[in-house]
């Protein structure tokens, strides 16, 4: 180890950091395909998928095999660049996300000072992965889901972030370090709960998930977006929903609960439960509760969570001026 | 972060080439999204993260998707890349080209005669340094910004209201009408 320089050394320890983040969050998102649907044949009173290895434990590999070895098919009426280009948007912006997320006081791959609004950045990139796949595929259902996933998301974007700038104020940073740090002796939910209940909403609405997945919501439009997509391309789309999930409840652990803060357990065990905790809330969440209709959540966005943030922001600026005046 | 920061401006300069020349209105914006990204990249590369990422999530991530939004909606199709080619025919664009050649001279020459000792430091600039100052010397054209946007806003609500009852039952009569 003399032999190679400090910086090197350190620059070597970090890429292996984020090539480790990067499998390791992948293959968390494939084996999440098989956990959604146990968990919900648990909930629903039915078996799920059981049969391939010990208590269908394997599921998700045949999966893999499988979708990798179907056919890659490209509409001829499709616009080929962005059809091509479209799920690459949507698993590299997820993907890149996870560059803020501190795992452990030493663990993660980058530090950024503007860490939160890099988050948000990539959310407003992630758009486009739907966007451009609705339009390009040719199809009318894809271009409505496409419409109704655009219009969405740019109204949850909106107070997505509104609903984190409580959690700046109080922290002073958008370094996602220093949040966690802020949090030792206080987590955020408590005096941020308004911020932590719109985000958590908003969060399912910008990954769609039920129930909020009216961009893809198959009783109505075959399949949004997605429907003229097939095997790996398709692949993409579907594991970056899940990529999309734990990408939320990271953010949540990070920013309301304290991080990797807790007794006793090694720190990576405290983010890790916290987030599984967050990852089975989205699963209950979508086998519990119907789809609203598509003009109710963006009422509901509007009308009751934007203005929401609004005054949590203002109580809580109040309430430091009132705490610490300047 | 020189070599960002020209690598970035050079992707800009091309892309914003793109935009120009494209026929496909949808790859056309394609294009003016990669300009601003690299843009944004530029601002990264002079020590201004806030100023890059606030592009990302303005520019790119909202306006545009507005922009591709309503492109999208008009399913232009083949109509549309022919007449954008009509206009591209060489008649069209070399009176503009010329006085823009014109334009790029006198640019290229000034920064030519200008000091050449400017070099890209490496100061970076914080959010809550950004913030003060808004809030701080600027107040004033913050507040008047603010006042605009709210004045727009009102605007956008105003144009975009549900018809009321009188006009709506107005057009029901008319069509009920045999």
């Amino acid at each position: 180890m003399n032999a190679l320089p400090e910086p090197l050394v350190a620059s070597l320890i970090a890429m292996l950091q984020a090539g480790v983040i990067l499998l390791g969050v992948l293959l968390l998102g494939a084996v999440l395909t098989l956990v959604e649907r146990r968990l919900l044949g648990l909930w629903q009173d039915r078996h799920g998928p059981n049969r391939v290895g010990p208590f269908g434990a394997l599921q998700w590999v045949a999966d893999m095999i499988k979708i990798f070895f179907k056919e890659d098919w490209i509409p001829p009426f499709a616009d080929r660049t962005l059809f091509v280009l479209a799920p690459a948007i949507a698993m590299a912006s997820l993907l890149l996300s996870f560059m803020i997320i501190p795992l452990t006081p030493s663990w993660g791959v980058a530090n950024l000072h503007i860490g939160l609004l890099f988050f948000l950045a990539m959310a407003g990139i992630n758009v486009y992965s739907v966007l451009f796949g609705g339009w390009s595929s040719g199809n009318k259902y894809a271009l409505l889901g496409a419409m109704r996933a655009a219009a969405q998301t740019l109204s949850y974007e909106v107070f997505i972030g509104l609903s984190l700038m409580g959690v700046v104020a109080m922290a002073g940073t958008f370094n996602m370090r220093e949040i966690v740090a802020a949090q030792e002796d206080l987590w955020f939910v408590v005096p941020q709960f308004l911020g932590f209940m719109t985000f958590l909403v908003a969060g399912i609405a910008v990954t769609h998930r039920p129930p909020f997945d009216q961009p893809e919501a198959e009783q109505e439009l075959a399949d949004g977006y997605h429907v003229e997509y097939s095997s790996m391309k398709f692949g993409m789309f579907f594991l970056g929903e899940y990529v999309g999930m734990v990408l939320i409840s990271a953010l949540i652990v990070t920013l309301f609960f304290g991080g990797w803060q807790g007794p006793w357990l090694p720190p990576f065990v405290w983010f890790a439960l916290k987030t599984g905790a967050f990852l089975v809330l989205f699963m209950l969440l979508r086998a519990s509760l119907p789809r609203p209709r598509y003009d109710q959540v963006m009422r509901f966005g509007w009308m009751f969570c934007l203005p929401l943030t609004l005054i949590n922001l203002l109580v809580t600026g109040a309430l430091i001026l009132l705490a610490d005046p300047l | 972060m020189e070599i960002a920061f020209y690598l970035s401006g050079l992707v800009a300069v091309l892309a914003t080439l793109g935009v120009v020349t494209n026929t496909n209105p949808v790859h056309a914006l394609l294009y003016l999204i990669v300009s601003l990204i690299s843009v944004a990249l530029v601002f990264f590369a002079l020590g201004a993260p806030f100023a890059g990422a606030l592009e990302v999530i303005v520019y790119a991530g909202a306006i545009m998707v507005l922009f591709v939004f309503v492109v999208m909606m008009l399913n232009l199709g083949q109509q549309g890349v022919a007449q954008e080619r009509a206009w591209l025919s060489p008649r069209v664009w070399l009176g503009p080209a010329l006085l823009s050649a014109v334009l790029l001279v006198i640019l290229v020459a000034t920064l030519w005669s200008g000091e050449g000792g400017r070099m890209i430091t490496g100061e970076t600039l914080t959010a809550r340094a950004v913030g003060s100052l808004l809030f701080g010397p600027w107040l004033l054209v913050v507040e008047l910004a603010a006042m605009l946007l709210l004045a727009a806003l009102v605007t956008a609500s105003h144009v975009g209201r549900l018809p009321g009852p009188a006009a709506s039952s107005d057009r029901r009569d008319h069509k009920e009408v045999p």
